[in-house]
């Protein structure tokens, strides 16, 4: 049973980094803001998501899950906002049809 | 070698390689947001040293705070930048701060290596005599108990820090509101974030404080997670900055230093030193002063984020 949780760990974590290996290539490499973006979020997402199911039966129970699961709600809302925030700021590109950015043309200051 | 040494080296090797990117840097925002991760690296250095608190606070503090205050200097600067960059100092005064700045480093590096090899500590005297304080966490016990004085230095000197950052404003502005930080748009996410955030983050800056005494936390990081969530608020524009000069607000603010003064007076009647805690009572008294500072904490540490007040609309209230 431990042997069978110990595995969940390694491999659970292991996706994880590879999530997280796979969005930084994507922050890296992507042609454009939006993209990148798009990458780094999935990363931070399920990267981060399966990084703290793998820890999970690791850790005492309740409090320490809860604290972790907590941790990686946090981080999905920061990472939401921040991606939204970032993605509103970018200015249309000329080549691409810009109808999706009205909300941050409105508001330039 | 090990694992745990291999995450370590390169753990070391990533901070020394972003310090030189943040003072290579040549624009002055990229420095700063060189400076905010080297902040964050540096936090995990000390989770790997097992200095948690340390850790929490250079999180807080040194990388969040710092950074932010340093972004705000970067965002007044910018206008500023090129032509400072056109005056650049001549190649004798760069080669004498490089010569300097080695000068620091290589002094540091000979200090640390010629340490005695079982470095003299008064780490087992402290822990044999904590449990007097009746905290568990010997960070705390130390900050609180043995020295009171640096904690209390370090409290009281953001009182004469934001005076000065008020100072800076011109003489209508005086007593008025700092500029509000962020317009109000409420079809923004961060409205969102300001509404959905605060409840869980008061929460955990409250936790913060509460586990100080057996755990790693305290009222630094609890006030500065505090003072986060309140200018996440004004930054999403769902209030408005505080007037300066209400009463109520500058009470808030000596608070904690007044109540840590007048429990270090206490001492020298009751113990017969300043800020000697009488038997029996350090706890309670250790607990007072935490938790009436940390309200101070925050609003001081949000104020300085806020900056001096501007000239309002209407007269100062």
């Amino acid at each position: 049973m431990t042997l069978a949780l110990t595995l969940f760990t390694v491999i659970s974590v292991s996706l994880g980094a590879i999530f997280f290996l796979a969005g930084t290539l994507g922050l890296l490499r992507f042609p454009d803001t939006l993209t990148r973006l798009h990458a780094l979020t999935k990363a931070d997402n399920l990267g981060l998501g399966l990084v703290v199911l793998g820890l999970l039966p690791q850790v005492a129970w309740p409090l320490g899950a809860l604290k972790l699961i907590a941790v990686w709600l946090l981080a999905l809302l920061a990472g939401a906002t921040v991606g939204q925030l970032l993605g509103a700021a970018v200015p249309p590109e000329p080549g691409t049809p810009g109808d999706r950015a009205t909300g941050a043309e409105g508001q330039t200051p | 070698m090990s694992l745990a040494l291999a995450a370590d080296a390169f753990l070391a090797l990533l901070i020394l390689g972003l310090a030189i990117w943040t003072i290579a840097a040549s624009q002055t925002y990229g420095a700063v947001v060189g400076f905010v991760a080297y902040g964050l690296l540096v936090a995990l250095v000390w989770v790997r040293l097992g200095s948690v608190d340390v850790a929490m606070t250079e999180a807080a503090l040194g990388s969040g705070l710092t950074g932010l205050l340093l972004l705000g200097a970067a965002a007044h600067l910018a206008p500023l930048e090129a032509a400072e960059r056109q005056a650049r100092p001549g190649p004798w005064l760069r080669l004498l701060v490089g010569a300097l700045c080695g000068a620091v480093t290589a002094v540091l590096a000979a200090v640390v290596l010629s340490l005695p090899e079982p470095a003299p500590t008064l780490g087992p005297a402290v822990a044999e005599h904590l449990a007097t304080l009746g905290v568990r966490n010997p960070v705390t016990g130390v900050l609180l108990g043995y020295r009171a004085i640096d904690t209390l230095l370090e409290t009281v000197v953001l009182v004469p820090a934001l005076v000065a950052v008020w100072s800076l404003a011109t003489d209508p502005a005086w007593g008025g509101r700092p500029a509000s930080p962020g317009p109000r748009d409420p079809g923004s996410a961060l409205t969102l974030l300001a509404q959905v955030l605060p409840p869980a983050g008061i929460l955990v800056g409250i936790h913060l404080l509460w586990v100080g005494a057996d755990a790693p936390g305290g009222k630094f990081q609890g006030a500065v997670v505090l003072a986060a969530m309140w200018v996440l608020v004004l930054v999403a524009g769902l209030r408005r900055p505080p007037a300066l000069a209400g009463r109520p607000l500058r009470w808030l603010i000596v608070l904690g230093a007044l109540v840590f003064i007048v429990i270090g007076l206490s001492g020298v009647w009751l113990a017969g030193a300043f800020l000697a805690y009488p038997e029996g009572l350090a706890k309670p008294m250790i607990l007072a002063i935490e938790i009436l500072l940390t309200p101070s904490l925050a609003v001081i540490l949000g104020l300085l984020l806020l900056g001096p007040p501007v000239a309002d609309r209407g007269p100062g209230t």
